[in-house]
């Protein structure tokens, strides 16, 4: 693992999509899971402990079938009183069971739930607060922890931590601190095509890229995420696999859309866009990227077909720039806050240094204000009209965009605008929200997909941001690990890993 | 000399009480957030305002740091932000593996530096002397970060012998002294040991050349004393001032070894401090900066203690 310390056990993992990744989907499910089977296309939501689900004609109140006997890890049976349970802890501070710190990583993933109940243990009712067509994905952050588990070790979430019991493939068997967590298969796990093919998983946080490429190359691990750059030729030149897939990533400067930002010019958003040498930069990171041609990556099933092409033409470029007063003469100004690392932010000096000489050819000047990553996250919280942004009128942001609300409306919608929400450039456009109210009413799987699609399509004609590129997430292992498919997906599937 | 420990100890007090405050407010004056480690990085102002209440981060600064001493001269040094789990069980374990290492470091460095000083200085002037304060400038300029990768390339990745990583085939939780976990010892504290081996043995070197030019070890000559016999002399006028500097460099090896322990991965107190950095943790920050600057308090009144015994004309002064 590239995190300094083992996520959060008791259920609701900290560490964003690294602590979902190896100690959230391996212990415990939600009740809509991710496909993590397949590496050609993006991955979609499945039944998870919930095997169906619908809403009622007040589209608010859903109605989700419990799975028949599925069992914590503990041997107590998951029902609809144990997802209640689980909602309370995270919901409900005058429950017992009410855990702040699972709370402070859960509660703001399901802004949408406002009541749930068991109707019988095998059926749970949630009712949204305003009609949400997107709750199946908010209830994918869930994760269900046992409540039997917690009765027996004293209703003690610190006991809990270590000796956990979820639902999910893995069981929790050994758990050192900042040091290594060891994982056993679950052989009774409920899905028989994910329960794992390993005797044993362990994991290590290695923060450090060349100790966790040191690591593998000494034998001292099997599998690492993320290895240094600079010894992946080495790492293939001595056999070890490399494998990376498109994931739902961006690499972006999100703009500012205060009254005086020069973003609010549509020719120059486009302008910068078009001036971005994104095969060049794909150079610069050794081949570790997507290309962005939209704000989500090429593939993604909510793409659409924009009419503006994201892509190199440094002439294009020049005229629109042209079009709007700018020249040799009149060079355009601009401020943007970058940080020097950070959690996805790739390689942010040299892309950000890589952005300005490109930017530079279209006669834009640009200033950096180069701040901490958790400064530059209070900054992002606090938006572009506060005064920690320091007049910038672009943040260089990565963002996690695996589903329509992560993915497209918090960036955009009006209600968001920080410091309500994460809308930092304070953009509001009609046309925009009346997208997101149909992303949230449009109920019928398929047409909420073309209502997404619409919505990026829009995202891209009128270049909100300045789209870049794609992590795609380096994994290098030893030639004995055989059957790892990297899903696209913040998330992957570690049971169908063998050693040979 | 019993004056002299008392009037020693005395002033432990308000240097500890110095280094508390400054450890506390070190932490408080760095730029940023200590909650954002652990908010979910679209956590609303409500969110925001509960958490800084839970940690308490909402009281004025001085009641915090006096709410802070007071669990701490109790043991108690908080929670980590970003775990949640107690501070001081976590730095104590930490700490333990650092003094392991350190130990390690010190059982390669200071014999060799002091054998290696002790004949270049009796050696003056001669190939041997040119050898060995080469080798110490070296020891001394090289970047141990640096080093520790080249020994990771060289008996780690090119010839396999020792791991590269961590503190034991199960981590440091089941630590024993057999050759399995010594393995993982072998590397960081070789690379640890470079520095202080290099700086003890060019004191050590310049306190004897200096000796021996001095009128008494001339007399002991002349009065026909054997060689062992003097350097036995020289030996025990060079301990004090030679003593000093292992202590300075004990003080090196706990507190210095940040980069040492990310390399190689070791659950140090090195390790936990550069963790505790990125995840603005203040508890945990805090915590381990005042247990090395205790330990650093500590050693710097052993030596001192040390010193007097070896040479009583320094309790007198």
């Amino acid at each position: 693992m590239t995190a300094s310390d083992i996520p959060l056990t008791t259920g609701q993992t900290d560490q964003g999509g690294e602590g979902m990744r190896f100690m959230g989907y391996t212990v415990y499910d939600a009740l809509i899971n991710w496909d993590l089977s397949s590496a050609d296309k993006p991955s979609e939501l499945i039944p998870g402990l919930a095997t169906e689900w619908s809403v009622g004609e007040d589209e608010l109140t859903w109605t989700f079938k419990i799975r028949e006997g599925v069992k914590f890890h503990d041997g107590s049976d998951f029902t609809a009183d144990a997802a209640v349970w689980n909602f309370d802890k995270l919901l409900d501070d005058t429950s017992e069971q009410y855990d702040p710190r699972q709370s402070a990583q859960g509660k703001s993933r399901i802004p949408a739930v406002a009541e749930y109940r068991a109707l019988d243990p095998m059926t749970l009712e949630i009712t949204t607060k305003v009609p949400d067509a997107t709750l199946p994905y908010q209830l994918a952050w869930i994760l269900m922890s046992s409540p039997a588990q917690w009765e027996a070790l004293g209703k003690n979430w610190d006991a809990f931590a270590e000796d956990p019991s979820g639902t999910g493939p893995w069981i929790m068997d050994n758990f050192v601190p900042r040091e290594r967590a060891e994982l056993l298969p679950n052989a009774e796990y409920w899905d028989d095509t994910r329960i794992p093919q390993l005797d044993r998983m362990i994991l290590i946080p290695l923060p450090e890229p060349n100790a966790r490429s040191a690591a593998l190359m000494s034998g001292q691990v099997d599998w690492i995420e993320a290895p240094a750059p600079d010894m992946i030729p080495a790492l293939m030149g001595n056999g070890f696999s490399i494998v990376s897939n498109t994931m739902p990533h961006n690499w972006t400067w999100h703009l500012s859309r205060l009254e005086g930002s020069p973003w609010n010019d549509i020719n120059v958003r486009k302008a910068a866009n078009l001036a971005i040498d994104r095969e060049g930069m794909s150079t610069l990171l050794g081949g570790l990227m997507v290309p962005a041609e939209g704000f989500l990556p090429p593939g993604s099933q909510w793409f659409g077909t924009p009419d503006f092409k994201v892509r190199y033409d440094l002439e294009a470029a020049r005229a629109l720039m042209e079009e709007s007063g700018y020249g040799p003469d009149r060079h355009l100004a601009v401020k943007a806050l970058i940080s020097p690392s950070g959690s996805g932010q790739m390689l942010p000096l040299p892309m950000n240094e890589f952005i300005q000489q490109n930017l530079a050819e279209i006669w834009i000047d640009v200033e950096f204000e180069v701040v901490e990553w958790n400064t530059m996250i209070n900054i992002w919280r606090a938006g572009a009209a506060d005064e920690s942004s320091q007049g910038s009128q672009s943040i260089n942001f990565t963002y996690f965009i695996q589903d329509p609300f992560t993915g497209l409306i918090r960036h955009l919608s009006c209600d968001l605008i920080a410091p309500n929400g994460t809308n930092w450039g304070h953009y509001c456009d009609p046309e925009m929200e009346e997208l997101i109210r149909q992303i949230r009413t449009t109920f019928d799987p398929a047409e909420q997909t073309e209502v997404l699609r619409r919505t990026h399509e829009k995202y891209v004609n009128d270049a909100l941001f300045l789209m870049v590129t794609h992590d795609v997430a380096p994994r290098a292992m030893t030639a004995s690990v055989k059957g790892f498919v990297q899903a696209q997906n913040w998330y992957q599937n570690f049971s169908s890993i063998t050693m040979e | 000399m019993s004056g002299y420990l008392l009037r020693r100890l005395i002033h432990v007090v308000p240097v500890a009480l110095g280094v508390s405050l400054i450890c506390f407010l070190l932490v408080h004056i760095a730029p940023g957030d200590p909650l954002v480690a652990v908010m979910p990085i679209d956590a609303t102002a409500e969110q925001e305002a509960e958490m800084r209440a839970a940690y308490g981060f909402d009281k004025p600064l001085p009641v915090q740091f006096g709410i802070w001493l007071a669990h701490a001269v109790q043991g108690d040094l908080g929670r980590s932000i970003a775990t949640g789990r107690a501070v001081a069980p976590e730095v104590t374990r930490a700490v333990g593996n650092t003094l392991l290492l350190a130990a390690a470091a010190s059982i390669i460095g200071f014999p060799l530096g002091i054998f290696l000083g002790f004949m270049a200085g009796y050696l003056r002037d001669t190939v041997w002397d040119r050898a060995i304060t080469a080798t110490a400038i070296a020891g001394v300029s090289t970047p141990n970060y640096w080093l520790g990768m080249v020994l990771v390339i060289l008996f780690s990745i090119t010839w396999p012998l020792l791991p590269s990583m961590g503190a034991g085939p199960g981590g440091s939780s089941d630590w024993s002294w057999d050759w399995q976990h010594m393995r993982h010892l072998v590397l960081p504290a070789i690379t640890l040991a470079v520095v202080p081996m290099g700086i003890v043995m060019r004191t050590t070197r310049a306190l004897v050349s200096d000796i021996l030019d001095q009128d008494f070890v001339q007399a002991l000559q002349a009065k026909g004393m054997t060689r062992s016999g003097i350097l036995r002399h020289v030996a025990r006028n060079a301990a004090p001032t030679a003593l000093s500097v292992i202590g300075l460099q004990l003080g090196y090896l706990l507190g210095g070894s940040i980069l040492i322990e990310t390399v190689f991965n070791w659950p140090g107190s090195g390790y936990l401090l550069s963790v505790a950095i990125l995840q603005r943790d203040l508890p945990m920050l805090q915590g381990t900066i005042l247990v090395l600057a205790m330990f650093f308090v500590t050693l710097n009144l052993l030596v001192d203690m040390g010193q007097s015994l070896i040479d009583p004309r320094i309790s007198r002064a």
